[in-house]
């Protein structure tokens, strides 16, 4: 049995629903007067993070604290790793610390799958974003969204996605966001649509369990959930279109486009947003965008995978997809 | 489960069960001098299905309106890395809250009191009674902690080697307590 969370792959949909309805009830602990449980005290968790990160650290941070862990917050700046410390060196010093879970961003995809299999340290390794691979929390938070707003709170606990129509929108070439989200969504049972210009779409995207557009307008009438990616200019040492105003004209989403959706659907964000490119001011502030319910869910969902790996003596998520080692 | 529920033998039937309540009910009254600012959290699961009736009955009672929620203790158990993960269940805290009322936790068995320890503790997060109260069904002893319920619906003296299984309506299809032996392993 496999105790870590690399991929959303590597989820069932058991799994998946489990995560969700845990989450749900850890939802409820933010109302609670003391915003904390004692279910995790007395371990350590590192949050290693060798690339930038606002939300997804300070939410997995709020989550390891409001369940009584010990958080220990590392970046690459500033560290070993700037003297040119490897990864292996920076895992087995933080083993010898006796640290129980490492919560890992890299910019290399692959670098938490190799925390987890190489044996360098027996903590448990949770993917806070790699390279272009993978965010498994993003995914499952947004599925989560998605399940409050399309399905209901109370009505959807034990419940997936099924028949729900997603659209991701925007730099799925570069976008962690984008594969985590394809592969959970399909594990849930929603159908997914990504709809990019073309120089932003993968090679190989025939083999993801999705369908691809080039027509935005067409294919908006007939979501429940719109996603809209961030550019990443960041990755982008090429020109993949030609101005920022023909992208945000044929790919960003603006007041008019968001009145083609259907009346029930929702306006998703994974943030950063950037304003006047892939989404207009006036979206992202409407009632239908779920930009900031997001980071709220997220640390209910982090504090549910938490749980669910370190709560007990043995993780109650099971990875049948990936063979054991 | 299944074998060991064929050679197990009721304690408690329906009618039995709804008696024991209905005194239960009686006695919350006359103890908190007419269950003014009296709330019920029932310990899932069959907890909380006994904290409902507990609630109807005291309704009848007063003729007055009964708060009564479920509390969750699993997030608060000592055994928790003992086991693989549980899964979560439901807390829901009646709109008032809890501080300053007198809280009567109801749970089916009360057997080693670690249940009722975690519970309080959960109790410690959520609000501040004036007073916490405990009710069973079923006292079967066998304490592990200096805990002891309020109100007991049958003192029910067992060794270790049995198992005390309630079953409700609401979850099992009928109301029964069934007393049987541990399988041997």
């Amino acid at each position: 049995m496999q105790r870590h969370l690399i991929s959303a792959a590597d989820l069932t949909r058991d799994d998946a629903v489990q995560i969700l309805d845990t989450a749900e009830e850890m939802a409820r602990v933010a109302d609670r007067p003391i915003k904390k449980l004692p279910t995790l005290r007395g371990r350590t968790i590192v949050n290693l993070f060798f690339e930038d990160s606002t939300r997804t650290r300070i939410s997995f941070e709020a989550a390891e604290k409001r369940l009584s862990a010990d958080v220990i917050n590392f970046s690459a700046k500033g560290s070993s790793v700037s003297k040119g410390e490897s990864l292996k060196d920076t895992a087995q010093t933080l083993e010898a610390m006796g640290v129980d879970a490492v919560v890992i961003r890299h910019g290399a995809s692959g670098a938490p799958y190799r925390l987890a299999n190489s044996g360098w340290i027996d903590a448990v390794v949770i993917n806070a974003g790699d390279g272009t691979h993978q965010h498994p929390t993003q995914a499952l938070l947004d599925a989560f969204t998605m399940r409050r707003r399309l399905v209901g709170r109370d009505a959807g606990i034990g419940q997936d996605l099924a028949g729900k129509r997603i659209t991701l929108v925007g730099d799925v070439l570069h976008s962690r966001v984008a594969r985590s989200n394809v592969d959970l969504l399909h594990t849930l049972g929603a159908e997914v649509t990504l709809v990019a210009p073309p120089t932003l779409v993968p090679v190989g995207v025939d083999t993801w369990p999705c369908v691809v557009s080039y027509d935005l307008d067409a294919v908006l009438p007939k979501s429940d959930a719109v996603m809209m990616l961030r550019v990443q200019r960041e990755r982008m040492n090429a020109a993949f279109f030609p101005t920022e105003r023909e992208y945000s004209r044929r790919y960003g989403l603006d007041g008019e486009r968001m009145a083609k959706m259907p009346e029930h659907a929702i306006v998703m964000h994974p943030g950063p947003m950037v304003r006047g490119m892939e989404i207009t001011a006036e979206v992202a502030d409407s009632e239908r965008c779920t930009v900031v319910e997001q980071v709220a869910n997220g640390v209910s969902i982090r504090m549910a995978v938490l749980y669910l790996l370190l709560g007990g003596n043995q993780p109650a998520v099971t990875h049948t997809r990936i063979e054991e080692k | 489960m299944d074998t060991q529920a064929s050679d197990a033998r009721p304690v408690l039937e329906g009618p039995d069960i709804a008696r024991v309540l209905t005194r239960i009910a009686h006695e919350i009254v006359e103890r908190a001098k007419g269950a003014d600012d009296v709330v019920l959290l029932g310990i899932p699961t069959r907890g909380v299905f006994l904290a409902r009736r507990l609630a109807t009955k005291l309704e009848e009672i007063t003729e007055r309106k009964i708060p009564v929620g479920s509390l969750d203790i699993t997030m608060y158990r000592d055994d928790l890395r003992m086991h693989p993960p549980r899964a979560l269940a439901r807390t829901e805290i009646p709109g008032d809250g809890l501080d300053g009322r007198l809280v009567v936790l109801v749970d089916d068995v009360l057997f080693s009191g670690r249940t009722i320890r975690a519970a309080l503790d959960a109790l410690g997060d959520i609000g501040r009674p004036r007073a916490v109260q405990l009710a069973v069904l079923v006292d079967r002893g066998h304490r592990e902690l200096p805990i002891r319920a309020d109100y007991v619906g049958k003192n029910l003296p067992t060794s270790l080697r049995e198992t005390v299984k309630v079953q409700l309506t609401e979850e099992d299809g009928r109301d029964t307590v069934l007393l049987g032996v541990k399988p041997t392993q």
